[in-house]
């Protein structure tokens, strides 16, 4: 049984169909890319794993259970976790306080026990910070734990909110678009960190990303998405020397291009 | 400027800081509690007005500072507050009792009422509650079996353990009941900061979208938060009316919640400090434009009040955003880091853009 499994899903908005009858399955321990150009339904896919969407057909499962019978506040406690492609964060909070809040879906405390803090809430709060200590040990954002979110640049904010989704202890990580905006050496920390998720903490990952030589790197599979229907899957080399794929991005007559351009190397 | 070498989660899930911080705050509490020893009687009362402000603008900074949702309608819970309070005393039960449980009760009328009310957005929702502290003002009249209607209320008698809470007799007593509730509800309100909920509310305000993919019930935290935020605004209301002696329709009209938003946007939106500091504000100001108009040797200007504590208003959310508070946390930092500060220190990037389009 696949981890997660999305079986004839289709979501139209008016008239546009974002997200055309795909299906996909993700399984324990892989690394998962989803590619396509702008408008291919990559995000839409993620937002209805997240529950931000309904589809109007189909079914999306994890681990066995129905996804669509979630509110979308219990899909995190569910054991999956997001990232933003624009940068989602608590910006009037400090990155520990950010963290924190990851930490939301573990809380065992009522309301009162928590405005007298009594007994377990404070024991829940060590709890806790221990859990992010980890995280932040891990992405080496110790030097940043007590600033304010608004005064962080860019690629740091990108890195606080892989750590809050990591501070949720998920199984399955939904990354969107990683590595946008990111410098060489971000997007190579980046690389290694996805890797070390993976591996160390044997969090499934599916992700959104532009920047194919990132996915050829660490993906263990890629499914190529064009106006929300599934062009191409397959390893990263399959897919992006799939005719399909190259007409999605390249335009029809780059095909004979690059047939003629093989058909002179051989 | 002081370092903390941190050895212990415990030092930031702690009240205070440090020992110098702690002193601080004790030292505070000694000279509030010396207080009454120390000036008349007049001031005493003036001080037990700014308390009081201060206990219904921390039931609003809970929901507008820390939860992003902006009421103009805590005027009626300050109502509910008092009323249910006086109507509870009036069947014989401890003043204590019924002051307790008024806060409860307003503060699970109000979540009730938030229910559907915080479907709405900022500033439909704003409108909402501005049409429910409006309305409270007819309600109050309808239901005069219970209120009074416009002929109003005289306070009754406040008794605790024995002692006779009397603004008259002895205002030291109002000023100590006054003082004990606004710790009990900043310690409440302290509380919530440093557990879940209060991030929560946090989450809300600044994302609502992540919020919810970090697993938090965004629907549920908005009505515990305005629950709880109605609660202390009822604890404030049923303190106001009762220290003025005699109310009516006209105590809490909705110009009373207005004043109560320019109060914590004054002292500084999102800081307990905030809440205390505007209240100093709003209790202080007529008495200083009285007295400098008298220095002026003019009568009393009409509106003259209002129009000064707008001009306050424009000129914070001009000027100085983050209200006094804010000021003071700059002012500190310039002093902790003299002469090391720079100009642009608090000047904020631009933030990126919001995905709002989720809703």
């Amino acid at each position: 049984m696949s981890l997660l499994e999305l079986e004839n899903v289709t979501l139209k908005f008016g008239g546009v169909t974002a997200v055309n009858n795909l299906s996909m399955s993700v399984e324990e321990g892989e690394v998962f890319a989803l590619v396509g150009p702008n408008g291919a339904g990559k995000s839409t896919v993620f937002n209805m794993i997240s529950r931000f969407y309904r589809p109007f057909r189909g079914s999306i499962r994890f681990d066995g259970k129905d996804l669509l019978k979630q509110k979308p506040n219990q899909v995190s406690s569910q054991g999956i976790a997001r990232t933003f492609q624009n940068i989602e964060l608590f910006e009037r909070a400090t990155v520990l306080q950010n963290l924190l809040v990851g930490r939301h879906r573990h809380r065992k405390t009522m309301l009162l026990e928590e405005m007298l803090f009594i007994g377990r809430a404070r024991a829940q709060e060590r709890e806790n910070r221990l859990a992010v200590e980890e995280v932040i040990d891990f992405l080496d954002l110790q030097a940043y734990r007590d600033q304010h979110i608004a005064g962080l640049p860019y690629g740091v904010r990108k890195v606080v909110e892989l750590a809050r989704a990591l501070a949720t202890k998920p199984r399955l990580l939904l990354l969107d678009e990683p590595a946008s905006g990111l410098s060489v050496e971000e997007t190579q920390d980046m690389r290694w960190w996805i890797e070390d998720i993976r591996r160390q903490m044997g969090i499934t990952v599916l992700m959104v990303e532009h920047d194919m030589g990132l996915v050829g790197k660490v993906c263990d599979r890629v499914l190529a998405l064009a106006d929300g229907a599934e062009l191409a899957q397959g390893t990263p080399a399959q897919v992006q020397a799939h005719p399909a794929v190259i007409e999605a991005y390249l335009g029809t007559s780059a095909i004979s291009k690059t047939a003629n351009a093989q058909g002179e190397r051989v | 400027m002081r370092f903390h070498f941190k050895t212990h989660y415990d030092q930031d899930i702690r009240l205070f800081p440090d020992w110098w911080n702690f002193s601080l705050y004790a030292a505070l509490l000694v000279v509030l509690i010396v207080l009454p020893m120390v000036i008349d009687s007049f001031y005493l009362g003036e001080v037990t007005n700014v308390l009081i402000w201060a206990v219904a603008g921390l039931g609003l900074m809970l929901l507008t500072g820390q939860t992003g949702q902006v009421s103009l309608g805590h005027s009626a819970f300050m109502a509910l507050g008092c009323y249910t309070c006086v109507n509870l005393m009036e069947t014989g039960m401890p003043f204590l009792l019924a002051f307790v449980l008024a806060g409860i009760i307003t503060g699970v009328i109000g979540a009730v009422i938030a229910i559907p009310a915080l479907k709405l957005h900022g500033v439909y929702l704003t409108i909402a509650t501005l049409a429910l502290a409006i309305l409270a003002d007819d309600i109050i009249v309808i239901l005069d079996h219970w209120t009074g209607g416009v002929n109003g209320y005289f306070a009754p008698e406040i008794w605790i353990f024995g002692i006779e809470v009397n603004r008259w007799i002895n205002p030291a007593a109002w000023y100590y009941l006054a003082l004990g509730t606004a710790l009990v509800v900043t310690l409440l309100y302290r509380n919530l900061l440093r557990s879940p909920l209060g991030r929560a509310f946090a989450a809300v305000r600044d994302s609502e979208i992540s919020a919810q993919a970090m697993g938090v019930d965004v629907a549920r935290t908005k009505t515990i938060a305005f629950g709880l935020s109605c609660a202390f605004a009822g604890l404030g209301g049923a303190l106001m009316g009762l220290f003025a002696g005699a109310f009516n329709n006209e105590t809490f009209n909705f110009l009373i919640a207005i004043q109560l938003l320019m109060m914590i946007i004054i002292g500084g939106l999102g800081f307990i400090h905030g809440a205390f500091l505007g209240a100093i504000v709003i209790a202080f100001l007529p008495q200083l434009l009285s007295i400098s108009t008298d220095f002026l040797g003019s009568s009393s200007i009409p509106g003259l009040e209002t129009g000064v504590f707008g001009m306050i208003l424009i000129a914070f959310i001009l000027f100085e955003p983050m209200g006094l508070y804010g000021r003071w946390l700059k002012i500190r930092t310039w002093l902790e880091l003299f002469p090391f500060a720079r100009r642009d220190m608090f000047r904020r990037q631009k933030t990126y853009l919001k995905t709002e389009r989720l809703r």
